[in-house]
C-alpha cells in the first residue's frame, strides 16, 4: 500500500522490518573474532573504605586473561567529566565531585565498580569475581536525603566540609511583599522517591583495537555517540578520527544511556588497546539497578498564596534532591524542577531555593521527565489544596491562572537548565483543558457517574492537572543529506537512536522537499564515522533540534537539485517541480529527469566545472535554537479504588498534549502512550526501596514492578497545535510529556475516590502497601 | 572448563539441525545468541520476569533464560528468526502497521508469546490480549499498539 510521507503524516517505519526480523543490530549482538568478556567486581557496601583488592586467586583461574583494580590503571585513572556545569545563576554554589573508573580508597555506593576482570568467557569472568577478595571496612552511610545534611553525617566526600553539593536561589518578584495579604496560603511537605529508567536493554560496550591501523571501534549503547567519541580520544591520547563509536539500536535509553562517562565506557577503550583483543561488557539486571543512574528523590517545602478568587499571588519552594555519591550531571534536575514547578500558570512572585546533597546511594542522572515530575507535582497538589479551601472547581482553579494565549513570549525571569532564560515561546492551555474535560466527562461525573459509582459500593476518582515542558534546549545538532547515484537520499545525523523512529520522522523530513517517499531515505544515526558533530539525544530535542536541521540540509539540497536540474532541462528553476523522485518542468511531462541521473551529474568524472563547484547534490546544516521550546498538556484520569486490596484500576486515561508541529502524528502518540506507562509505574509501582544502610532492597524486576499491559490502561489522545516560533518547523518535543503529570493525577484521583475525609496525598510513587496506611489513617506509616 | 564435563546437545532451530558441545550450565538464551548466532532473542532480566528472550521449544513459549541448552536436547525450537518467510508473519506485519515497538528489544519476545497464544485463542478480546502479554514488559509503547496489532494480526489469520 502506498502511503503519504510527507511531514505531519502516520507515515510507517523504515526501521520496524529489522526489529521485526531480529536482523536489527544491538551492542550485544555484535561477535568478533577472538573477543574477550568482561565482568566487574562491585561493592558490597554504601560506604566504606577501601583497604585491600587482592585479585590472585581470580588471575589464577584458568580462562581469566587480566583483572584491574584502580592502581593498575596508573595515569588512566582519573575521576570523569563535570557534563553539565552550573548555569550562571547569581546565587549558586556548586561543588562537583564525579564518578571514578575504579574505587580507589573509598566506595560510595552499593555497586560502585571496584575491579574488572577479562576473561575468555563471560562465565568465567563471573566465576573470577567470586574470586576476588575485597576488604572494606564499613562508614556510616549516608542513606536518606534529609540524613545528607545533618550535623553528624559521615562526609561523602573528603574534600568538602558537608554532604552539599550545591545551593541555589532563583527569585522572580518579591514573595513576602505580594503576598502579604494573601487570602490564603497553603504549605506542605511533598516527598518524591527514587525509581529506575528500566530500559529493556541493559548498558553494554563492545571495544575493538586495530594496532596496525591504530584505530578504537566502540560500540556503546550511548545517547550521544559523538561526546564519548571526543572524550574517549581525549582520555586515550587519540586523534579524534581514528576513534569511532557506533550506537547501533539501542534498547531503550530514557536518560541515563546519555550519562557519559560511566565506568565500564572508560576501561573497556582502554582495556582493549592493553590487551590487543575486542572486549565486551553487557550489564545484567541487577547490576543495572546499582550502576546504571537513577532519579527522583526530592523532599519540597513549598507554599502558594492566592487571593480570594484564587489567583496565584506567589509561590515559595525550598527543596533537598538527592545527587547520589556523584554529581557530573551539575544542577539539571533540580533546575528542571525549579523551573517547571511554575507550570502553564501566571505566577508572578516565586522564590525557590534548593539544596543538592550527596548520598551515598547510585548517581543521580536525568530520567524521562528529569525533575519536571517534581515541579508538576508540587504545583498541581497546592492547586488543589487551594481549591478545596477556597470552595473553588479544580479545574477552574487552572483556568484561572494560565498564561492568556497573548501572553507569549513570557519570560519567567529565571535561568533554565539550558543556560537561557525560561521564557515560554508560545502556548494555549485553556483548550486543551476543555478538551480533556469533555473527554473525560467532567461535568457529569460528579453529578451524576461519581454517586452511581457510589450507590454500587466503588470508590471512584477523577483527576486532571496540567503541565509544561521545557524540550528542544540547545545547543545543536546537524544533519547531512545526499541524493545517490540510484535515485536514494542518504541522511546522517549526529544523535542516536533509542526506539523514538527517528529511521522515519528525519526521513519524513527530507523526504518532502526531495519529493521522495520516506522509504527512499536511508538514514543513518549514531555512528560518530558518517557524522562528526553534535551532542546527543535527551531533553526531548531530537525532533526540534536535529530535525530542524535535517529539514534544512534538504531544502539546500533541493536548490541544488533544482539548479543541477534547471541546467540539464534548460528550463528556468521557477518552472521546475519534485515528485516522484524526478524533477520535471511543469506542464511538460517529456521534460524530466530523475534524481539519481541529476547526483551522476554533479559529479563529473571528466571535463571542467565553474570554479567554486562543490559536487554531488549534497548539503550539511545545522541547527541550533535561541533556547528550548515549551511544550504543554492536561492529563485527566478516572480510577478504581479496591478498599481492600488498595489496588487501583485505570478507568479511563485522557491526553491533551500541545507540541506544537507534528512530524508523525503516529510516532508522537507512540511517545504519549510510553511516557504515561513510565509514568504510571512513577505514581503507583516503582520504588527502589533502600534500607538503613543505603542497601537496594528490591533489584530486580522481581520486586521492582515495571508496569504490565494490565496495569496500564487504553489512553485516549487528542492534540492541539500551537507552533514553535523558535525553529522552522514549528516541532515542540514530546518523548518526556507523558510521564511529567501522572503522580500529580493520580494523588488528586485517589483523593478525589476517597472523598471528603480522605487523607491528603503529598508523596510519590504510591503503591498499594502505601496507600492501604493511608486508607488505615496512619499517613506517618 | 575441563571438556570432559562438556555435553552434547542435539535439536534443531528454526528447522536448521544443530549439534553443539556445550558446558551444562550454558544458559539457553546464551547458546541461541552467542554460539548459534541468532541474535534476534534477546535477554533483558536473565530471571524471567521481562520475557524478551521468549522462544518456541516444541510449540510452546519458554523464557530462554530459565532453560539451559542442554535441556533443549531433541528439541524443535523457533526464534524469532524463524518467524518470517518471503514476508512477515501476520504478526510481524500487524506490529508494523500498529507501531506496535519503538526500541524493539522486547519485540522478538512479545511476538513469539504471541504464536501459541493466537493459536489457541483466534479471536482474543482486549482483557485476554492484554492477560497474555501481561508476562512480557515493553518500556516504551504503553502496550496499547501492541493491543492494536494483536487484534489485527488476530484478523488476519482468521481470513
Amino acid at each position: 500500500m502506498t502511503r503519504s510521507s510527507a511531514i505531519g503524516a502516520a507515515t510507517r517505519r523504515n526501521e520496524d522490518h529489522r526489529l521485526l526480523t531480529g536482523t536489527a543490530l544491538y551492542v550485544d549482538d555484535v561477535h568478533l573474532e577472538g573477543m574477550l568478556h568482561v565482568a566487574f567486581v562491585r561493592s558490597d557496601y554504601a560506604h566504606g573504605l577501601l583497604r585491600d583488592v587482592n585479585l590472585s586467586a581470580a588471575l589464577a583461574l584458568p580462562g581469566v586473561i587480566a583483572a584491574y583494580a584502580a592502581d593498575d590503571l596508573g595515569d588512566y585513572w582519573s575521576p570523569g567529566p563535570l557534563l553539565v556545569p552550573p548555569p550562571p545563576i547569581e546565587r549558586c554554589e556548586f561543588r562537583s565531585a564525579t564518578q571514578v573508573p575504579l574505587a580507589k580508597d573509598k566506595v560510595r555506593h552499593v555497586g560502585e565498580a571496584i575491579a574488572m576482570i577479562v576473561a575468555e568467557s563471560r562465565y568465567i569472568a563471573e566465576d573470577a569475581v567470586a574470586l576476588v577478595e575485597v576488604d572494606i571496612e564499613p562508614l556510616p552511610p549516608v542513606a536518606t536525603t534529609e540524613g545528607a545534611l545533618a550535623e553528624d553525617a559521615a562526609r561523602i566526600h573528603d574534600q568538602f566540609d558537608s554532604n552539599q553539593a550545591a545551593h541555589v536561589v532563583q527569585e522572580k518578584g518579591n514573595y513576602e511583599t505580594a503576598t502579604a495579604n494573601a487570602a490564603l496560603r497553603v504549605k506542605r511537605r511533598f516527598r518524591m522517591d527514587r525509581g529506575a529508567s528500566a530500559p529493556m536493554e541493559n548498558r553494554g560496550i563492545v571495544a575493538q583495537w586495530d594496532e596496525r591501523c591504530a584505530e578504537l571501534t566502540i560500540w556503546d549503547t550511548t545517547q550521544a555517540p559523538i561526546p564519548i567519541r571526543n572524550g574517549l580520544a581525549h582520555m586515550l591520547g587519540l586523534p579524534e578520527t581514528h576513534v569511532r563509536v557506533i550506537a547501533p539500536f539501542i534498547g531503550g535509553g530514557f536518560g541515563p544511556k546519555i550519562m557519559m562517562f560511566y565506568p565500564e565506557e572508560v576501561l573497556l577503550p582502554w582495556a582493549a588497546m592493553q590487551l590487543k583483543r575486542p572486549l565486551k561488557w553487557i550489564e545484567d539486571r541487577q547490576e543495572s539497578f546499582f550502576a546504571t543512574t537513577q532519579e527522583r528523590e526530592q523532599i519540597h517545602d513549598a507554599e502558594l498564596a492566592v487571593d480570594s478568587d484564587g489567583r496565584i499571588l506567589g509561590v515559595r519552594d525550598s527543596f533537598l534532591c538527592d545527587t547520589g555519591a556523584y554529581n557530573p550531571y551539575g544542577l539539571t534536575v533540580p533546575i528542571n524542577s525549579q523551573c517547571t514547578l511554575l507550570g502553564p500558570y501566571d505566577v508572578p512572585n516565586y522564590w525557590s531555593e534548593f539544596q543538592l546533597v550527596f548520598t551515598n546511594k547510585p548517581i543521580v542522572t536525568p530520567v524521562r521527565g528529569a525533575g519536571r515530575q517534581h515541579g508538576v507535582f508540587v504545583m498541581e497538589r497546592l492547586l488543589d489544596l487551594a481549591a478545596a479551601e477556597l470552595g473553588l472547581d479544580r479545574a477552574e482553579i487552572r483556568r484561572r491562572n494560565f498564561l492568556p494565549p497573548d501572553a507569549f513570549p513570557h519570560d519567567h525571569e529565571i535561568l533554565y537548565q539550558d543556560f537561557a532564560p525560561l521564557v515560554y515561546d508560545s502556548g494555549n492551555y485553556e483548550p486543551a483543558l476543555d478538551k480533556a474535560l469533555e473527554m473525560i466527562d467532567y461535568d457529569r461525573f460528579e453529578s451524576d457517574l461519581q454517586p452511581a459509582y457510589q450507590a454500587n459500593g466503588r470508590t471512584v476518582g477523577l483527576g486532571i492537572v496540567s503541565y509544561v515542558e521545557g524540550t528542544g534546549v540547545g545547543p545543536y545538532e546537524g544533519a547531512r543529506v545526499t541524493v545517490q547515484t540510484d535515485g536514494r537520499v542518504c541522511l546522517a545525523t549526529g544523535v542516536g537512536t533509542q526506539g523514538q523512529g527517528h529511521f522515519t520522522s528525519f526521513a519524513q523530513l527530507v523526504a518532502e522537499p526531495l519529493g521522495v517517499s520516506a522509504a527512499e531515505v536511508d538514514v543513518i544515526t549514531g555512528d560518530t564515522s558518517h557524522f562528526n558533530w553534535g551532542t546527543g539525544t535527551f531533553a526531548s530535542r531530537g525532533a526540534v533540534v536535529a530535525g530542524n536541521a535535517c529539514y534544512a540540509a534538504a531544502l539546500a539540497v533541493r536548490g541544488k537539485v533544482l539548479a543541477t536540474a534547471a541546467q540539464a532541462l534548460e528550463a528556468d528553476e521557477s518552472d521546475l517541480e519534485i515528485e516522484g523522485g524526478c524533477v520535471n518542468v511543469r506542464g511538460e511531462p517529456d521534460r524530466t529527469i530523475s534524481l539519481g541521473d541529476l547526483a551522476a551529474r554533479a559529479n563529473p568524472l571528466r571535463g571542467a566545472v565553474t570554479p567554486g563547484t562543490e559536487p554531488g547534490l549534497e548539503a550539511t546544516a545545522y541547527f541550533g535554537p535561541e533556547r528550548g521550546s515549551t511544550a504543554s498538556g492536561v492529563h485527566a484520569i478516572v480510577l478504581e479504588i479496591d478498599r481492600e486490596t488498595a489496588q487501583v484500576d485505570i478507568l479511563r486515561y485522557v491526553v491533551v498534549h500541545d507540541c506544537g508541529k507534528v512530524i508523525n502524528p503516529m510516532i508522537v502518540e507512540g511517545q504519549i502512550h510510553g511516557g504515561v506507562a513510565h509514568g504510571i509505574g512513577n505514581a503507583f509501582y516503582e520504588e527502589l526501596v533502600f534500607d538503613e544502610g543505603a542497601q537496594l532492597m528490591n533489584a530486580s524486576f522481581m520486586d521492582y514492578l515495571v508496569p504490565t499491559a494490565t496495569d496500564v490502561p487504553h489512553i485516549e489522545t487528542a492534540h492541539i497545535t500551537t507552533p514553535s516560533p523558535l525553529n522552522p518547523l514549528g516541532v515542540k518535543g514530546v518523548g518526556e510529556a507523558g510521564a511529567i503529570p501522572v503522580g500529580a493525577l493520580f494523588a488528586q484521583a485517589i483523593e478525589n475516590a476517597l472523598g471528603a475525609d480522605a487523607p491528603e496525598v503529598l508523596e510519590m510513587p504510591h503503591s498499594p502497601n502505601r496507600l492501604f496506611e493511608l486508607l488505615q489513617g496512619d499517613p506517618d506509616a | 572448563m575441563d571438556e570432559a564435563q562438556r555435553v552434547n546437545v542435539g535439536g534443531s532451530v528454526n528447522g536448521a539441525r544443530f549439534e553443539r558441545e556445550v558446558e551444562p550450565r550454558l544458559l539457553l538464551s546464551d547458546f541461541l545468541r552467542h554460539d548459534l548466532h541468532l541474535t534476534g532473542t534477546h535477554v533483558g532480566c536473565e530471571h524471567g520476569v521481562c520475557g524478551a528472550c521468549t522462544v518456541l521449544v516444541d510449540g510452546e513459549a519458554v523464557r530462554s533464560c530459565l532453560m539451559l541448552a542442554v535441556q533443549a536436547e531433541g528439541c524443535e525450537i523457533i526464534t524469532v528468526e524463524g518467524l518470517a518467510g518471503d514476508d512477515l508473519h501476520p504478526i510481524q506485519a500487524a506490529f508494523h502497521e500498529e507501531h506496535g515497538l519503538q526500541c524493539g528489544f522486547c519485540t522478538p519476545g512479545i511476538l513469539t508469546s504471541l504464536l501459541p497464544f493466537l493459536r489457541d485463542h483466534p479471536d482474543p478480546d482486549e482483557q485476554e490480549i492484554r492477560e497474555a502479554i501481561s508476562g512480557n514488559l515493553c518500556r516504551c509503547t504503553g502496550y496499547q499498539n501492541i493491543v492494536s496489532a494483536v487484534k489485527l494480526a488476530a484478523e488476519q489469520m482468521r481470513k
